[in-house]
């Protein structure tokens, strides 16, 4: 089974790196980028076929290491 | 002073240290392997070391901070044992949950690597009472994510608690903006935890602390703690 990890910065956290990128696009002459946040993605490959077994394992990989949930948010998406 | 400073892969600072504290304790520290799952018996004080551990790979510190080792580290601070980190170091203390908050990007993106001047905001703890409280000291520092920062309640506690031990500040000691190299909220540099045996700070005092590389400043921190534990044993 496929599985998508998205881990995003908590609204309120500066993201520095996100700015860099905002101020780049705008120098792009790219028009109309309001703002920009830099998150990551994990595409995990979960054994089995238990969707929400996957979603459980999922979650508490994201807990324990993939996300730090002090500054962090994240979403777990089992795609089957 | 018995002392153990924790390797991890990727650490690059673990020897600066362990010659400072053999410097100053007289006392050679054990180096304890990631991979190990235990402290040499009767250890002080441990130390995890400045670096890039595991390439800084997902964030600063995640993955140091979940290798077997850390069980050790995290039994030897509840019991109330003195734990240093530095720079990675703290980083890796903060993932551990040891202390709380996070180190950011710095707020300029760039790597920092100069000396900066610190404030040390209180003596009366293991790591500061070789300084007097408000006393500035110069050490460096090295690094490109060491912009502290944490919830509001979190910080108030900090403050409310006195647990933040060094600021940025300029050599005079004042709180500027243009002296806090990093963007840190309050200008922290260095908080202890809850108990105030586990100290985590960005800057360097392992650096300067021989008059041949130009200054000593960072000698008091490390000569602090073999007086501590003088006066505990």
């Amino acid at each position: 089974m496929k599985a998508r990890v998205t881990v995003t910065l908590k609204t309120g956290i500066l993201d520095p790196q996100g700015k860099a990128i905002e101020g780049a696009l705008r120098s792009l002459g790219l028009a109309g980028v309001a703002s920009v946040r830099q998150g990551k993605v994990f595409d995990i490959e979960i054994e089995g076929s238990d969707p929400a077994k996957a979603e459980a394992l999922l979650k508490q990989a994201a807990d324990r290491l993939l996300a730090n949930t002090v500054i962090e948010n994240y979403r777990v998406d089992v795609l089957g | 002073m018995k002392a153990a400073v924790v390797v991890f892969p990727g650490i690059n600072r673990e020897r600066d240290m362990a010659r400072t504290l053999a410097l100053v304790s007289g006392v050679a520290p054990a180096m304890v392997w990631h991979a190990d799952t235990a402290l040499p018996p009767g250890t002080d004080l441990v130390v995890i070391p400045g670096g890039f551990s595991y390439g800084d790979y997902l964030r600063c510190g995640a993955i140091a901070a979940r290798s077997p080792i850390m069980e050790a580290v995290r039994a030897h601070a509840a019991k109330g044992g003195l734990t240093l980190g530095v720079c990675n170091g703290f980083q890796i203390l903060c993932e551990a949950g040891l202390l709380p908050g996070v180190l950011m990007r710095n707020a300029r993106l760039r790597f920092i690597c100069r000396d900066v001047y610190l404030r040390v905001e209180h003596s009366d703890s293991p790591f500061t009472r070789g300084y007097n409280a408000g006393q500035v000291i110069r050490v460096p520092v090295a690094h490109g994510e060491g912009n502290y920062i944490a919830d509001a309640d979190t910080i108030v506690r900090l403050e409310g608690e006195g647990r933040v031990l060094f600021r940025y500040c300029s050599p005079e000691g004042d709180l500027d903006p243009a002296w806090n190299v990093n963007g840190a909220t309050n200008a922290i540099a260095g908080i202890v935890g809850e108990r105030g045996n586990v100290l985590g700070m960005m800057p360097h005092p392992e650096n300067h602390v021989e008059a041949a590389l130009g200054a000593t400043d960072g000698r008091g921190l490390f000569a602090g703690l073999v007086e501590a534990l003088k006066r505990a044993a």
